[in-house]
């Protein structure tokens, strides 16, 4: 520890540096959260000001859920990510083993093949993507994007995945072979409780972009029933451009569950960010 | 690795691999190669046709899609040429920051900074376009606030500003990520190798040039790569701002807005998945070429340190 480090001049410094970023970070969502709860004239007038008993509405959120259905987005979106992480993870962590664990031909040519798609974005393919789900009857199904977001995950899953399987001890996995246990009950039994944590970093890495994702709703699922939450409500904040406070209403509650699962979850993922780039 | 030596088929080893490789397989790699081959092919009177390499003439020769590709493609390297001037410094700089030790409040910042990331395109575009708007106002009186009012311009209604406008709204949503991969690179710098600078007087600023920014120059490749593939098939955050036509003017086209206008078809232009194959082939073709040069270029050059 050298002085420079240390003094409360730099200290003042940084904290003032950080500070400003971080205003600058939350602004933009604290004006949308707080607009929302406001009357139009309100909203204009004072832009900044926090709502008062005076101007306190919630107009704007009568005219969502009046107008858009955003229970059955929000279920969709659920649906969607929930299963996609299901599969990519069961699929993930039982491709992973068998790189891990055992010795074929092939097997790093194989480990090669998953890990191409790391670096390219399936949406290239996108072209082919729709032609196969109209031919397969799967556009407008919720099972479309959940094929979609399993094999875009899945390449950056078992890599991640079968770097931690390699540090299952082989005593233990041996001890279970000569205690009789098949192969797929010392994977389920015994290597996939040891790898959880690095199942659930490879989970929240997933989580956030197939929420996210606007592309592959708008082209394979547009259909009413089908409309993912970002979807959804990039349709209706479109439709209702002009009417400021359905608009900003609706965009705190596409910010709502994203904050809620940032809340639980954000020390696996910046502990995941840190711990992958350390590597 | 441990084996029972027998040469009857290993079941168990298919079974584990086939899910995974059956989805891969047929949901990314089949339709990517697929999408290769259509740009092959056009429709004539509905029925599908070998062209050849028609359509690549059709992008690159003819003017009206030439055009719009080339305006596209150089819209898409000034979006990339923004990242990489603004988003690395400010990662750096606030990564260098948290990484002081003992500063309190480390994780809150780090944890603020971050929430742009996890919004969604859609959120982020119109939060910014409300803000930005002369409309609402919130932009000119916070700028008069400060005495600039002089300089507020509806940016992203302007077509010489709107698209660095947007590739800074990008770097205000992704920032979080350079920031947290350089302060894990620079956390794991051992304490050791400082204190050796340290007693040859290399303290402070100088520190950090000369120490610890050569010891994450891999990390910020990793980023300007991981970068590079995101800015070149980006399109939700233009679509959600500006739109399909990625106005004004087409100033903000950048190809993924280009691509879902050709293939998906917009108001009055019809889909052409031809087309639209072919232009996703010159997306893929960019994209190798930058993964290319970064993995044979630039990482092999980045000697990674081990400790």
């Amino acid at each position: 520890m050298n002085k420079a480090r240390r003094s409360p001049l730099n200290t003042a410094a940084a904290h003032a540096i950080l500070l400003t970023y971080t205003l600058i970070a939350l602004f933009p969502v604290f004006v949308i959260v707080i607009n929302s709860f406001k009357t139009r004239k309100a909203i204009f007038r004072e832009p900044l000001a926090l709502p008062s008993s005076e101007t306190f509405s919630t107009i704007g959120y009568e005219t969502v859920f009046k107008q858009g259905d955003f229970f059955l987005y929000f279920q969709n979106s659920m649906i969607v990510t929930v299963c996609s992480l299901f599969f990519i993870l069961l699929f993930g962590a039982m491709a992973a083993f068998a790189l891990a664990e055992y010795r074929f031909k092939g097997n790093t040519l194989m480990g090669l093949y998953l890990a191409l798609g790391i670096m390219i974005p399936i949406r290239i393919g996108t072209v082919a993507i729709l032609e196969m789900m109209v031919a397969t009857g799967l556009v407008n199904t919720l099972m479309a994007l959940i094929l979609v977001y399993t094999a875009q995950g899945l390449p950056l899953a078992v890599f991640i995945l079968s770097e931690f399987m390699k540090q299952v001890s082989d005593d233990l996995k041996n001890a279970g072979r000569i205690d009789g246990l098949s192969e797929y009950t010392i994977f389920f039994r015994l290597v996939v409780p040891l790898v959880r944590p690095a199942m659930a970093t490879v989970a929240v890495f997933n989580m956030i972009p197939i929420w996210n994702d606007l592309w592959f709703p708008l082209i394979l699922a547009p259909a009413e029933a089908t409309k993912t939450l970002t979807l959804g409500s990039q349709v209706f904040i479109g439709q209702f451009v002009t009417d400021w406070n359905a608009v900003l209403s609706a965009l705190s509650m596409a910010i709502l569950p994203v904050m809620i699962l940032y809340v639980i979850f954000s020390r696996q993922l910046i502990r995941g960010i840190t711990s992958g780039a350390v590597k | 690795m441990s084996e029972p030596r027998s040469s009857r088929i290993r079941w168990h080893v298919l079974v584990f691999l086939a899910p995974a490789v059956i989805v891969y397989t047929a949901v990314m790699i089949f339709p990517l190669f697929n999408t290769l081959r259509l740009a092959l092919f056009t429709e004539i009177e509905q029925q599908r046709v070998f062209v050849g390499l028609q359509n690549f003439k059709t992008l690159f020769g003819d003017a009206i899609w030439s055009e719009q590709f080339w305006n596209a493609l150089g819209n898409n390297f000034w979006f990339f040429f923004i990242h990489m001037i603004v988003q690395n410094p400010i990662g750096v700089l606030l990564a260098a920051i948290l990484s002081h030790p003992r500063l309190r409040f480390a994780h809150l910042y780090r944890s603020a900074i971050f929430i742009p990331t996890i919004l969604s395109f859609v959120i982020v575009g119109f939060a910014w376009k409300l803000i930005l708007s002369p409309i609402w106002g919130i932009a000119p009186s916070m700028l008069d606030a400060v005495g600039l009012k002089s300089l507020y311009a509806p940016w992203l209604g302007k077509e010489e500003y709107a698209l660095t406008t947007l590739a800074l709204v990008s770097v205000w949503q992704f920032v979080g990520i350079p920031m947290m991969l350089i302060y894990a690179a620079l956390l794991s710098i051992p304490e050791e190798i400082l204190e050796a600078g340290e007693c040859d007087g290399i303290t402070g600023m100088s520190a950090f040039w000369k120490i610890k920014l050569p010891l994450i120059l891999p990390s910020i490749g990793i980023i300007s790569i991981l970068t590079f593939v995101g800015n070149f098939n980006a399109f939700d955050l233009i679509y959600a701002a500006q739109g399909a036509l990625a106005g004004p003017d087409f100033s903000t086209d950048i190809l993924g807005t280009f691509l879902y206008r050709t293939f998906f078809g917009f108001q009055l232009q019809l889909g052409d998945p031809h087309m639209g194959s072919a232009i996703a082939t010159a997306m893929f073709v960019i994209i190798l070429i930058g993964v290319c040069i970064y993995l044979f270029g630039i990482q092999t050059r980045l000697r990674r340190y081990q400790f």
